[in-house]
């Protein structure tokens, strides 16, 4: 049954993220990150940290910014599918070292 | 949204396949194979600083953080901007689209005007892709692969304004309704990812 675009309220069902939270949340998530960095603590906890944090935003922009939280399942395998090999193409050649 | 009845979106009707518009579905293809674009510049970035540390510079030393920091919370506000831009036509509101497209246009314009300021610093202070010498800390494997990840990143947000300044005429000439606005919610996207890229970017970068 194709409904007349006219006609048709586009009313989006799922429920609507709190944009501003995401945005304090990131906003505090980068102070947090700069101060981590030259907080001196060893390299690799310091590393670790970073980029757990730099995950952390990047995760809350696409799931409540780009709306990924809201849709279909199969579209969120098929973003999600390429990551493992992003981090194993990576990882691999680090391994040369 | 209701995918069991065919609804028909700027992006086309919706496919009985992956449940979203063709339109969004091939930003979200494109988006995906731009992850492994970003994937072999930052991926080759830290391979090669994981195999010659002493090329690289402690953060801090040559590049400007708080400058940058600055300018990583100036992308974060222009994604808001670009959420709350989608938001108001999702509701049918023209006048909230066009001024939070403006918002966002006006602060994609000043995070690459902080870019290029940045760029001629670091230039004055002799750090440049290529070359041997330095007067600043860092060989040349640190220019050449600090310029190539943020050049190419400052590039796609030359072209996501450039879009946002088309979708901004596109809304100031009432092409979005409520029914039919699927140009904003594909360049919301590209914009969100660049401001992902950069969250990345600006940790690895810049904090490591």
């Amino acid at each position: 049954m194709t409904m007349d675009s006219a006609d048709v309220a586009v009313e989006s069902t799922h429920k609507k993220p709190n944009y501003m939270a995401v945005f304090v949340g990131l906003a505090v998530l980068t102070l947090v990150e700069v101060g981590v960095a030259f907080l001196g603590l060893g390299r690799v906890t310091t590393i670790l940290v970073l980029v757990g944090l730099a995950v952390w935003k990047a995760v809350l922009v696409a799931l409540y910014y780009m709306h990924l939280r809201f849709e279909p399942p199969r579209l969120i395998i098929m973003v999600v599918a390429p990551l493992p090999l992003a981090f194993i193409l990576v990882l691999a050649v680090l391994t040369e070292f | 949204m209701d995918h069991s009845a065919a609804m028909t979106l700027e992006g086309g009707p919706v496919e009985p396949g992956m449940g979203v518009p063709n339109l969004k579905l091939g930003m979200w293809v494109f988006l995906l194979s731009e992850v492994m674009f970003f994937t072999a510049l930052i991926g080759s970035y830290i391979i090669l600083r994981a195999a010659q540390p002493e090329a690289f510079a402690e953060p801090g030393v040559v590049l400007n953080v708080p400058l940058t920091a600055f300018n990583t919370f100036l992308l974060i506000c222009s994604s808001v901007t670009m959420v709350k831009a989608f938001a108001a036509i999702e509701h049918g509101d023209q006048k909230g689209l066009r001024l939070w497209l403006l918002a966002t246009v006006a602060m994609g314009a000043c995070f690459l005007g902080v870019q290029a300021y940045e760029y001629v610093k670091l230039v004055d202070h002799g750090f440049v892709p290529f070359a041997a010498g330095y007067a600043a800390e860092g060989g040349a494997l640190y220019g050449a692969t600090f310029y190539t990840m943020t050049g190419f990143h400052g590039a796609h947000v030359t072209i996501g304004v450039l879009a946002l300044i088309w979708i901004t005429v596109r809304a100031f000439m009432g092409k979005y309704t409520r029914a039919s606005h699927g140009g904003v919610e594909t360049m919301g996207l590209y914009w969100h990812f660049v401001d992902l890229v950069w969250i990345i970017l600006f940790t690895i970068v810049y904090l490591i």
